[in-house]
C-alpha cells in the first residue's frame, strides 16, 4: 500500500516550500482535493497556508472560464504565512481552469493536466482557438499529460459505477499524483474516504482505487522522473490542527461564551462569505449556542439585541452589505449599552461586488458608519488563526463595557486556513459576567467608575424593573431626558467609555529593528504578505520593521510613538486607504498608502518592492494597478 | 399555579404604573388601552419582573415607559425581532410587543409576518388609527383610498392592507380585533392573548383624535356601534345589531347580511368558529360599507412555538454530547509537533 515512501528507481529532490493549486470545474470536486492535500501535508509535518478561490455561481455552466474552482495551499519546511504568490505546481482538470491559472504558474513550474479534458468542447468552451497542448505555448512549463479519466474509468471498471460517478472520481486520482509526487501519505484520505461516504461503500471503494491508481500511476509511469521531498518545518510543539477564519471564528465565540457562563444567540441572515460561522454554531447547541436564521440582516441584530437584553453572549454575523443594514440597531445597542458583538466577514464591494472576493473597504464604515456621534470598539484579525483570538476578545470587550463590538475579518481569512495550535481551555482566562440583582442604590444607567460601563440587569430580576431605548438617556436614571447639558454629557461619557478601552489593549508587538528607516503597518489580513516582506527585507539588510494592528478603535496607546521612531511608515491595505486615513488623522504622521482593490490579497513581491522604492526614496502613494498596468 | 419571585402581596394595577409622566395627547385612544392592560396584568398570576413589553418606534411605541415592566423602546418596526431574541432565549418571560400600523404594517412589515410565522409564544398589540401620528398626520398602510392628509394632498392612491387579514396570511396561530374604548372587551381580549401559547395578535382600533378623529365612529359611537360592529363569540351564529335582529349568512360561497325572521333562522346563519382557519379568513374580509367590522377573535389555533423547538434542540443536543471545549477544539484531523 502507498504510504509515502517511493521508489527506489527514480530520483529524490529536496525542496524548502512548494505553492500547489488545483483547478477545474465547479463540480470537480478541487475544493475536496485541495483540503485533502492539506491534511495530508499537516500530517506530514509542514506549515502551511491555504485559499480557496471558487465562483460566485454554485454550478456555472460546465467548463466555462466562469464555473473554475480553484484551491490553493502552500506548503513548506520553514515558517509559513501566505498561500503563496506565484505556483510552483497548477493541476488544471480542463482548459478554463488552465486559461484562468496558468498566468500565476512560475516559469519552469510543473503544470499538471488531464489530456482527455481538452476536447474541442471544452476547448471552445474555454475560448481556445487552439490546443494549447499542442501549440507550444506551454513551453516554459513542466507539462505533464496524464489520460486521467481513462485511467480512473480502467481503475474502477469492474464495480458497475454510472460513467458520470467514476468521472467524478477524477479528484481524487490527481490527488494520488500529487501525493506522490510530494511524498505526502494518502492513508488520511482515505480514512477521510471511509467515513465521508459511509453509507455507500460503492463511492468508499471507487474513490480509494481512484487515488491509489493515481499515486501508482505516477510512481510507475514514465510520466515523472523526479518526486520532490519537503522536510518537517520546524513548528512550536503542540498539538494542532487545521483551521479557517470562519471556523476559529466561531470556536472563539463558543469558548468565550462558556467562560462567561452564559449562552450565546446567533442572530444571523445567510451571506457570502460570513454563512459558515452560522453553520458552524448551529451544530454546537450542546455548549448552550442558540443559532436563529433571521428573515433579514436586520432581524439578525435585533433578534442578537433582544437576547443581550435577556442576558446571553449576544452575536450576529454579515458581510458588508449586511453591514449597511445593521446599522441602526448597532446604534441602538449603543444607546442602551448592551453587550453586541457584530462580526463583518469584508468582501469586494461596493454593492453586491464580487461576493467571493476578499477586500478590506469597510474599516471608515465600522468606524463612523452610523449616525450621530456613535462610537464603536473595532477589533480585526490578522490570520486564520488568530480570528479564535480576536473573536474571545470582542466578546470581553463587549461584556466589561457593555458595548456593541465589531469584529472585522474577511473572506481571505474566513476561507483560507492554516495550522492552529489548540489551546488547552483551561489555559483561557474567565470572562467575568456579574448579572446585577441587588437593588440596593439601582440606577439604570449607574457606571462603574473604572469602565464606565452600566450594570446588565436582565429581565426577570425582581425589584430592577426598568426602561431602555434608543431615545437620550438622563445621566444616571436613565429616563428619557432632552435636557442640552446631558445630551452633551450622554455623548461624552458613551465616548470616553470605549477610549478608555486602550487600558486593555497590550502592548503593540514590533517585528524588527526598534528604528528604522520603514515601518510597515497593516491590519487585517494582509499580515501574513507584510510578515514575509519584512522578513525578506530584512535578511537582505534594510532596517524595515513591522507592525501589525488588531484593535483598530480604540487605536493602541503605544502606536503613535512607535511611528515617529520611523523615517517612513507605509500601510498597504486591501481598500482605497482607509487606516493610512485614520493614521495620519490622529498622529498628524505623513504614512504613505499602498493600495490594492483587486479582490486578491497582496502577493509578497507587491510589498517588497513597494517597500524597496520607497527605501529608495519614492513617497508618492501607489497602487499595485498602476505597478502592473 | 406557583410564582417564582412574586410577592406575598397579591398586585394591583398600581404596580404596573411607572413613574413616568403619560405624554399622549389628551384625548388619544391609546390611555384607554395603557389603562387596560395595566388591569389585566396584575390579575395574570405572573411576577412583575417577568414581564417584558418591547416596542418599536411611534406614539404607540411609548407604552413601554409607562408600564412598571421590564421594557425596551426599540428602532422603526424592530420591535418584533428583539422580541424574537429575548423569548427564544428566555421562554420563561412574559413578552410583549406594542406597535402601531405604520411600525408594524410599513417599516416592520418583514418582522410582523415572520413572528407569526414562527409563533413565538409574544403577545402583539396593534394600535390602528390608519394614520402616522408621531411625525403628524401622513397617511400610514391601513388609511383609505383617497385620504387626504399632509403628504397626500391630493388623496391617497395607496391601496390599504388589513392587518386581521395580513395576520391570518401569516400564520398567525391566534388573531383579534377590539376597540380602544371598549373596555371589557378589550380586556378579555388582552386576557385571551396572553392566555393563548404562540404569538397572540391583536389588532386595537384607535382613534388619533389630533390627526385622524373618528376614523372608527361608526364602531364607537352609541347611535351606530350595534349596526356597525359584529362580536365574534366562539360556537355562536353571527347576529349583529342594535335588537339582535341581522345576521351574517353564506349564500353560493359569498357572505351577506340577512334580517332574521321573513323564514330565515339562526340556524340558517355562519355559526364562528375559532378552530376553523377558513372561516376566519371569510370574516376577515367583512367590513364597511356592505358589512359590520367584526370584532373579537378571529382565530385561536394550536400550534408548536419556535422558542420550545430551539430549546427543545439545545437541551437534546445537550443531552447527546457533553458540552467539552476540548473536544471541540480537537476536532478533525490533529497532528502533534514535537
Amino acid at each position: 500500500m502507498p504510504d509515502g515512501a517511493t521508489s527506489n528507481s527514480k530520483r529524490v529532490e529536496p525542496r524548502d516550500r512548494v505553492v500547489i493549486r488545483f483547478a477545474g470545474d465547479s463540480g470537480d470536486g478541487m475544493q475536496v482535493t485541495g483540503t485533502q492535500f492539506t491534511t495530508e501535508s499537516a500530517l506530514a509535518g509542514n506549515d502551511l497556508a491555504t485559499l480557496p478561490d471558487f465562483p460566485a455561481e454554485i454550478r456555472a455552466p460546465a467548463g466555462t472560464l466562469a464555473g473554475v474552482s480553484a484551491f490553493q495551499l502552500n506548503f513548506a519546511s520553514d515558517e509559513v504565512f501566505t498561500p503563496g504568490d506565484d505556483l510552483d505546481v497548477l493541476v488544471a482538470m480542463n482548459p478554463a481552469a488552465l486559461k484562468v491559472n496558468v498566468g500565476d504558474l512560475k516559469p519552469g513550474g510543473i503544470l499538471i493536466v488531464d489530456r482527455e479534458g481538452f476536447n474541442e468542447q471544452n476547448l471552445k468552451k474555454a475560448e481556445y482557438d487552439r490546443n494549447p497542448l499542442g501549440d507550444g505555448s506551454l513551453d516554459r512549463y513542466q507539462l505533464f499529460q496524464a489520460d486521467v479519466t481513462k485511467l480512473t474509468s480502467a481503475a474502477l471498471k469492474d464495480l458497475g459505477l454510472s460513467a458520470r460517478a467514476v468521472f467524478r472520481c477524477r479528484n481524487f486520482f490527481c490527488l494520488g499524483m500529487t501525493s506522490w509526487l510530494y511524498h505526502r501519505p494518502i492513508g488520511p484520505s482515505e480514512s477521510w474516504l471511509s467515513d465521508k461516504f459511509k453509507k455507500t461503500p460503492e463511492l468508499v471503494e471507487a474513490n480509494i482505487r481512484a487515488l491509489r491508481a493515481g499515486y501508482n500511476f505516477a510512481e510507475n509511469s514514465e510520466l515523472f522522473a523526479v518526486s520532490y521531498e519537503i522536510r518537517p518545518a520546524t513548528i512550536a510543539p503542540g498539538k494542532y490542527r487545521n483551521i479557517t477564519g470562519n471556523a476559529a471564528t466561531a470556536l472563539g465565540f463558543v469558548a468565550a461564551a462558556r467562560k462567561a457562563g452564559r449562552p450565546i444567540f446567533l442572530g444571523s441572515y445567510p451571506i457570502t462569505p460570513a454563512s459558515d460561522i452560522l453553520h458552524e454554531l448551529s451544530g454546537l447547541k450542546q455548549f448552550d449556542v442558540y443559532t436563529f436564521q433571521a428573515e433579514d440582516e436586520i432581524a439578525g441584530i435585533g433578534a442578537a439585541l433582544g437576547a443581550a437584553f435577556g442576558g446571553a453572549i449576544a452575536i450576529t454575523t454579515t458581510s458588508g452589505p449586511g453591514m449597511n443594514l445593521k446599522a441602526e440597531t448597532m446604534g441602538l445597542a449603543l444607546a442602551v449599552e448592551l453587550p453586541l458583538i457584530i462580526t463583518d466577514i469584508q468582501r469586494a464591494g461596493p454593492s453586491t461586488g464580487m461576493p467571493t472576493t476578499t477586500e478590506q473597504a469597510d474599516l471608515l464604515m465600522a468606524m463612523y458608519g452610523r449616525h450621530g456621534e456613535a462610537p464603536v470598539p473595532i477589533l480585526a484579525a490578522a490570520t486564520p488563526a488568530d480570528c479564535f483570538a480576536m473573536a474571545f476578545e470582542a466578546v470581553r470587550i463587549a461584556v466589561r463595557y457593555m458595548t456593541p463590538v465589531i469584529l472585522l475579518t474577511d473572506g481571505y481569512l474566513a476561507n483560507g486556513a492554516e495550522p492552529w495550535l489548540i489551546p488547552d481551555p483551561a489555559s483561557l482566562p474567565d470572562i467575568p459576567v456579574q448579572l446585577r440583582t441587588d437593588p440596593n442604590g439601582f440606577f439604570p444607567y449607574l457606571r462603574d467608575q473604572v469602565t464606565l460601563s452600566r450594570p446588565w440587569v436582565v429581565p426577570g430580576t425582581p425589584a430592577l424593573e426598568h426602561r431602555i431605548g434608543g431615545l437620550e438617556k438622563e445621566y444616571l436614571t436613565g429616563n428619557v431626558s432632552y435636557a442640552p447639558m446631558n445630551h452633551e454629557q450622554m455623548i461624552r461619557v458613551r465616548a470616553r467609555k470605549i477610549a478608555g478601552i486602550v487600558r486593555d489593549i497590550p502592548p503593540t508587538e514590533v517585528l524588527g529593528p526598534e528604528t528604522g528607516d520603514l515601518l510597515v503597518l497593516g491590519w487585517g489580513s494582509t499580515f501574513g504578505a507584510i510578515t514575509q516582506a519584512v522578513r525578506e527585507l530584512g535578511a537582505a539588510g534594510h532596517r524595515v520593521a513591522q507592525a501589525h494592528l488588531r484593535y483598530l478603535n480604540p487605536l493602541p496607546p503605544d502606536l503613535g510613538s512607535i511611528l515617529r521612531r520611523y523615517r517612513t511608515v507605509l500601510v498597504p491595505e486591501m481598500n482605497l486607504g482607509q487606516l493610512v486615513r485614520l493614521i495620519r488623522a490622529e498622529y498628524l504622521v505623513d504614512a504613505v498608502g499602498f493600495n490594492k482593490i483587486q479582490g486578491r490579497p497582496f502577493k509578497v513581491s507587491e510589498i517588497v518592492s513597494r517597500c524597496l522604492r520607497l527605501l529608495n526614496g519614492t513617497t508618492l502613494e501607489e497602487s499595485v494597478t498602476e505597478e502592473h498596468p | 399555579m406557583s410564582v417564582p419571585g412574586a410577592s406575598d402581596q397579591k398586585p394591583s394595577k398600581k404596580d404596573f404604573v411607572s413613574d413616568q409622566d403619560v405624554r399622549w395627547c389628551p384625548g388619544c385612544g391609546d390611555y384607554a388601552i395603557l389603562s387596560q392592560v395595566q388591569k389585566v396584568l396584575p390579575e395574570l398570576g405572573i411576577a412583575r419582573e417577568r414581564f417584558a413589553f418591547i416596542s418599536g418606534i411611534g406614539c404607540s411605541s411609548r407604552f413601554p415607559y409607562y408600564v412598571n415592566t421590564y421594557g425596551f423602546h426599540s428602532i422603526h418596526g424592530r420591535a418584533p425581532a428583539i422580541a424574537t431574541g429575548l423569548k427564544a432565549t428566555r421562554p420563561e418571560l412574559s413578552v410583549w410587543i406594542v406597535t402601531g400600523d405604520g411600525d408594524a404594517l410599513s417599516i416592520g412589515g418583514n418582522h410582523l409576518i415572520h413572528i407569526l410565522r414562527r409563533n413565538l409564544d409574544v403577545n402583539i398589540l396593534l394600535f390602528n388609527n390608519k394614520i402616522y401620528g408621531l411625525t403628524k398626520g401622513q397617511y400610514s398602510p391601513t388609511s383609505e383610498v383617497g385620504k387626504v392628509t399632509k403628504s397626500t394632498p391630493i388623496g391617497s392612491i395607496d391601496h390599504p392592507f388589513d392587518p386581521i387579514a395580513l395576520a391570518l396570511g401569516a400564520e398567525a396561530s391566534f388573531v383579534a380585533r377590539s376597540v380602544d374604548v371598549e373596555t371589557k372587551h378589550l380586556q378579555d381580549i388582552v386576557r385571551r392573548a396572553h392566555h393563548h401559547k404562540g404569538t397572540s395578535f391583536v389588532e386595537i382600533l384607535q382613534n388619533c383624535n389630533v390627526f385622524n378623529d373618528g376614523a372608527f365612529a361608526d364602531v364607537t359611537e352609541k347611535t351606530t356601534k350595534a349596526d356597525a360592529t359584529l362580536v365574534l363569540e366562539h360556537g355562536k351564529p353571527l347576529i349583529f345589531g342594535k335588537n339582535r335582529d341581522k345576521g351574517i349568512r353564506l349564500r353560493n360561497f359569498q357572505p351577506e347580511v340577512v334580517a332574521l325572521g321573513e323564514g330565515i333562522s339562526e340556524s340558517d346563519l355562519l355559526v364562528h368558529d375559532e378552530r376553523n382557519p377558513a372561516l376566519a379568513y371569510l370574516i376577515a374580509r367583512l367590513g364597511p360599507p356592505h358589512f359590520p367590522t367584526p370584532i373579537g377573535v378571529f382565530t385561536a389555533v394550536d400550534r408548536p412555538c419556535y422558542e420550545d423547538g430551539l430549546n427543545a434542540q439545545v437541551i437534546a443536543a445537550r443531552a447527546r454530547q457533553q458540552p467539552d471545549l476540548a473536544t471541540l477544539f480537537n476536532r478533525g484531523d490533529t497532528w502533534v509537533v514535537r
